[in-house]
């Protein structure tokens, strides 16, 4: 157990930059209490993968990253066996019978760990990082299953191996769709939100030194004002930061229809989105 | 702890009365770990169950609903110390006990008060506000079997809740002459905390409302149907808007789904690279070869009533269908009110959906006469316009409430509407016992038509298309 309380958490997460609401905290304490995976969803760039890294590093454990996309198969996420290790000592080995040698060239020697069959056999605890899980087929996701609930990969030419330490497990997904219900069952579910205006400054002010406090109020409202219209891609918590940053660079002191007509870019990525929010903001003054 | 038990079980009982699916390894989950946590802390018993028993966003709010009616006598962290709350308990008299009754109640003082509050952000106050301007203006009578939405309205009418907005917004601006882009910020900025005083009275006046009743009575009255099963004719805007944000993942789920379906689906034999892979085996066809199977993509024309009453179903079925689009070999789209006009072009890859809709209602030519449904007057225009493109191949969907205004129905162009396509498929968002009463055609139609559906909700309506997408249908072989 490497918390004492839900604050701890808090605490511990604040410490390094990463400013968890009530949610987050208790989730991550319910983790740590019960072993138990948690998956974390929610639109691009509330900081699903940064919540991961900042509990890796509170609790001093390193972090397993095994990133999610189309097509990603067993051998890419378990292990896989060295086949081209195995060929060399077969024939090294041209006088041994058979059956010592296959039963040699099935052991760990031969075994190349993937992300998740190494956050199983590290032999100190670790974080692991499973990110944007809604981006394999459905099949493959049950992959996870068995390591999600016994922490345990079954190998057929080995047997089973047990997690000799407990893992703290993070899947994030941006819901491009439904994840099964079997995987779900299994988690602890954690929505992060786009922060409020009280808390996305606070991350600003951490983020972002030197960021007046004036500022900072500025650039959380327009981004809850942003949010509230209806784009293709609504600014992401990163994208409010580097805009935070390029107004200090820019040593703009007060944001006005004109600054933010200039800057939009940063925050939106859409021109589509740019023209939409200059022409709701800034009255259709941009030139 | 027994008590607790309880009412967590209670609790269960009430999510999934209203359709949330908790599992019994959820159930023991949610708990477990409720042993792990301080019980007289409310937020963190609130996330807790939320972690463990709610698994879809799209459960947060019946969740919500619940836990405030079964937990809200659980003191919130800030409440804890407050001996007024902390000995009170669920008696409705609890929330007098700050203020004395004799006092003769000062409405302009309240509103005062509530104002500091609300600019300085002040939770406590607003707490202690909220809870007088629900026992002085509510008017809250015991025994009434609501769900609180009246009294809500009420007290915030009381309340002035429009002038409380422009005081707000006076004490807080800056300077006198705010530009257009600060008002709005600052406007923005009061809406939000306006909300947090709504949430407040809510609060308070479920309490209140669970002391007098109980709690499995008020979490009747205040169920609501889950995003999925919403009416869609009846559907509030942060219901639609809800369901707008549930429709990718719930078609992308459905595009997963079908694809593996398919890909079971092994062809048929292929003779000739058989006997050539057999040349390998001396003769032998050791290695049977196998077409790949085709799938087979309905080709699809969607037409849609877009008159006031059904533009939000039509909507639906447009956005839909047209997330689902790579299922069809072709996707045309026509929308109606008294005449036809094609929107396909409206419609493609990298166009804003919401735009295309806009686009409809201003470019499409669809009223003819008078702005109001004339569904035999579209069928005739939409046949002898586009009725010769129609093939064996091409499923029709009509979208509509087949409510006609009492003009004639002339429902034989549907019939050589039918002949000319594969099927024609039928989408009614009413309720099947209203067809056919009042200037309802349905029937008329129905005769023709392969197929008609009665879909008013989105799970019907992803059932629906689920099944279009089909090889071969059973409705369509008949044809």
């Amino acid at each position: 157990m490497e918390f004492d309380s839900p604050r701890a958490v808090t605490e511990a997460l604040t410490a390094t930059d990463y400013l968890p609401d009530e949610r987050i905290a208790q989730v991550v304490f319910l983790a740590d209490r019960l072993d138990k995976p948690v998956l974390v969803e929610g639109p691009a760039g509330v900081g699903k993968t940064e919540l991961a890294k900042a509990v890796a590093a509170i609790t001093g454990r390193s972090l397993i990253r095994l990133q999610c996309y189309e097509g990603l198969d067993e051998a890419k996420a378990l292990y896989e066996w060295n086949y081209k290790k195995q060929l060399l000592r077969i024939q090294s080995e041209v006088d041994h019978d058979w059956d010592s040698i296959s039963h040699d060239i099935f052991s760990e020697d031969f075994l190349l760990t993937r992300p998740l069959l190494e956050a199983i056999r590290s032999p100190d605890p670790v974080v692991l990082l499973i990110d944007e899980i809604d981006r394999v087929e459905v099949e493959t996701e049950a992959l996870l299953l068995e390591i999600l609930s016994d922490f345990q990969v079954s190998i057929p030419e080995l047997g089973t191996m047990y997690a000799t330490t407990q893992p703290m497990v993070f899947l994030t997904s941006n819901n491009t769709r439904e994840l099964s219900e079997a995987l779900k069952r299994r988690c602890l579910f954690l929505h992060i939100d786009y922060p409020d205006v009280e808390r996305e400054k606070e991350i600003l002010t951490a983020k972002v030194p030197g960021l007046s406090d004036h500022l900072a109020d500025q650039v959380a409202k327009v981004a809850r004002s942003i949010r509230g219209l209806d784009l293709k891609k609504a600014p992401s918590v990163s994208e409010t930061i580097d805009w935070a940053r390029t107004l200090l660079a820019l040593s703009v002191e007060d944001v006005d229809e004109d600054v933010l007509g200039d800057t939009l870019h940063v925050l939106l990525k859409y021109q589509t989105d740019i023209e939409r929010a200059a022409k709701e903001l800034t009255s259709g003054k941009q030139d | 702890m027994h008590e607790l038990i309880s009412v967590i079980t209670g609790f269960l009982d009430e999510l999934r009365e209203a359709g949330v699916p908790v599992s019994m390894v959820e159930a023991i989950d949610g708990m477990k770990a409720v042993e792990t946590i301080d019980l007289g802390d409310k937020i963190a018993l609130r996330e807790t169950l939320r972690a463990t028993l709610i698994k879809n966003i799209r459960h947060e709010r019946a969740f919500d609903t619940a836990f405030d009616v079964y937990f809200s006598n659980v003191p919130g962290p800030a409440e804890a110390d407050d001996p007024a709350s902390a000995d009170g308990g669920p008696s409705p008299a609890a929330g007098n006990e700050p203020f004395d009754p004799e006092i003769e109640f000062d409405l302009d003082g309240l509103i005062e008060a509530l104002l500091e509050a609300l600019a300085g952000m002040d939770g406590e106050s607003l707490r202690r506000g909220a809870r007088q301007a629900v026992e002085q203006l509510a008017g809250m009578e015991p025994g009434r079997p609501v769900g609180g939405t009246y009294y809500l309205y009420r007290t915030l009418r009381r309340l002035d809740l429009a002038q409380l907005e422009a005081d707000l917004i006076e004490a807080l601006m800056s300077e006198e002459d705010l530009s257009e882009f600060e008002r709005r910020l600052l406007k923005e900025d009061v809406e939000a905390r306006l909300e947090k005083l709504r949430e407040e009275i809510q609060e308070e006046i479920r309490r209140r409302l669970v002391a007098d009743r109980g709690r499995e009575a008020v979490a009747r009255t205040l169920r609501r149907p889950l995003v999925e099963d919403v009416d869609l004719m009846h559907a509030t805007t942060s219901e639609l808007a809800a369901m707008e944000a549930a429709i990718g993942p719930l078609t992308r789920k459905l595009a997963s789904r079908l694809a593996r379906r398919r890909r079971k689906r092994s062809g048929r034999l292929d003779f000739r690279r058989t006997v050539r892979r057999s040349l390998a085996t001396g003769g032998v066809p050791a290695d049977p070869q196998f077409r790949h199977p085709r799938p087979h993509r309905p080709e699809v024309w969607l037409l849609c009533d877009i008159s006031g009453s059904m533009a939000t179903f039509s909507r639906f079925t447009l956005q839909f269908t047209h997330a689902m689009s790579t299922q069809f070999s072709k996707l045309r789209s026509f929308a109606f009110v008294d005449t036809v006009d094609e929107v396909t072009e409206f419609f493609g890859p990298g166009i804003d959906f919401g735009s295309a809709i806009s686009r409809i209602t201003k470019e499409a030519e669809v009223v003819w006469l008078d702005g109001h449904s004339d569904y035999g007057n579209s069928l005739e225009t939409f046949y002898s316009r586009y009725g010769g493109q129609l093939t064996s191949r091409t499923t029709v969907l009509i979208s509509g409430d087949a409510r006609n205004n009492y003009r004639p129905p002339r429902e034989a162009v549907l019939g050589d509407i039918a002949k000319a396509a594969r099927a024609v498929l039928w989408l009614n968002p009413e309720p099947r016992s209203y067809w056919d009463t009042g200037d309802s055609a349905m029937s008329h139609y129905a005769k023709h038509s392969t197929s008609v559906h009665e879909v008013r909700t989105l799970r019907q309506l992803e059932e629906f298309i689920e099944n279009l997408t089909l090889p071969s249908t059973k409705t369509s072989q008949n044809v």
